[in-house]
């Protein structure tokens, strides 16, 4: 068994794995991690099969950029984005199972009467002067007119970003201190107008994922930021209660 | 090693990323898994070049990348802009032209 396969089956199971795994798991960052994962172990393919430069690029562009790019707007866009896993349209998620082995089994089997019994020439000849060389004759060359009109592209696709991500944002828009402190006492309620309360329980622990207590000792959602709430990462109030005085919570149920 | 096996690897990663499309509703992992069949599809255009002795495939493969990464910039980019006016980054959401 020689080093390459050796490699290839340690590292084909578990690029499968994680490619099923990003489908099943809830938050949308850990289906990104997973992904970062498999584009790694995908550039760890392509310089076994002599594709060097590809494997470099794979590595700087997608696990590099465009994998930032796509966490970048996970933050953007809110950890808490993760979807619900319920199917809204009925059948919905066997059919796409089934169509989707389907799908696989014309794939290997068409690829593979076509290309059994091939020998593998193998990439010695085309890269006996470099990997990179060989590539830039083909890309500089007989690909040249391809190659500009890529690059237009990307800058289009550039230009396109620019223009849909680009708000304007008017003067007037922008609250002013005197704006806002009117509105916080002319709103519906009056509760907030001195701000919101600020997190943790008086004189025993003062981090910001611990809710502060209201009067009546019930915890104070407003004390705590969304994301943490979200993320659910709050600790629990009464855990930081003294000890030998009575509980509200058993009070009330008394 | 039998090269074929590199194919079947990328028919199964491309399946996975269709039926990942098909099945997940927030609009950012639906674009990873359109990510995840474009990587397969560069998977088996390398194993051709390394199979048929001819770098053309991987040209074809470096195309394909560059092309990944502006759909990337374009789309993402439509869902920032879509999540500033729905508050929402489900593809489900975006239903107004059904009602």
């Amino acid at each position: 068994m020689s080093g390459s396969t050796v490699i290839f089956w340690l590292l084909a199971p578990m690029t499968v794995a994680a490619a099923l795994g990003m489908l099943l798991v809830k938050k949308a960052v850990h289906s990104a991690i997973l992904l970062a994962f498999v584009m790694i172990n995908l550039a760890i393919f392509y310089i076994m099969q002599d594709a060097a430069f590809l494997g470099i690029v794979q590595i700087v562009v997608y696990t590099g950029a465009v994998m930032i790019l796509f966490l970048f707007i996970l933050m953007l866009v809110g950890v808490d984005s993760s979807d619900s896993l319920v199917e809204n349209i009925k059948g919905l998620r066997p059919t796409a199972i089934f169509t989707g082995l389907a799908l696989m089994a014309v794939l290997t089997s068409l690829i593979a009467r076509a290309t059994t019994g091939r020998s593998v020439v193998g990439l010695e000849e085309a890269n006996f002067e470099g990997n990179v060389q060989g590539l830039a004759r083909l890309l500089f060359r007989d690909y040249v007119w391809a190659f500009e009109v890529i690059s237009a592209l990307l800058i289009t696709a550039a230009l396109g970003a620019m223009v849909l991500a680009h708000t304007e944002k008017s003067p007037e828009a922008r609250l002013s201190q005197r704006v806002r402190s009117m509105a916080r006492f002319r709103g519906a309620s009056i509760g907030t107008a001195a701000g919101l309360p600020g997190s943790g329980v008086f004189a025993r622990h003062n981090a910001v994922d611990v809710p502060a207590l209201l009067p009546d000792g019930k915890p104070s959602d407003l004390s705590i930021s969304t994301v943490l709430s979200q993320r659910g990462d709050v600790q629990e109030t009464k855990s930081y209660a003294l000890e030998g005085l009575p509980k509200i919570d058993e009070e009330d149920s008394k | 090693m039998n090269p074929m096996n590199f194919i079947y690897l990328s028919a199964i990663l491309f399946v996975i990323g269709a039926v990942g499309v098909v099945v997940r509703r927030n609009a950012i992992v639906v674009f990873m898994c359109i990510e995840l069949m474009l990587n397969a599809a560069n998977l088996a255009f390398v194993t051709f070049a390394h199979m048929n002795g001819n770098l053309e495939g991987q040209v074809i493969a470096f195309f394909t990348m560059v092309v990944a990464a502006c759909e990337v910039v374009v789309g993402l980019a439509i869902i920032v802009t879509i999540y500033r006016s729905r508050r929402s980054a489900s593809v489900d959401d975006a239903s107004l032209l059904s009602r």
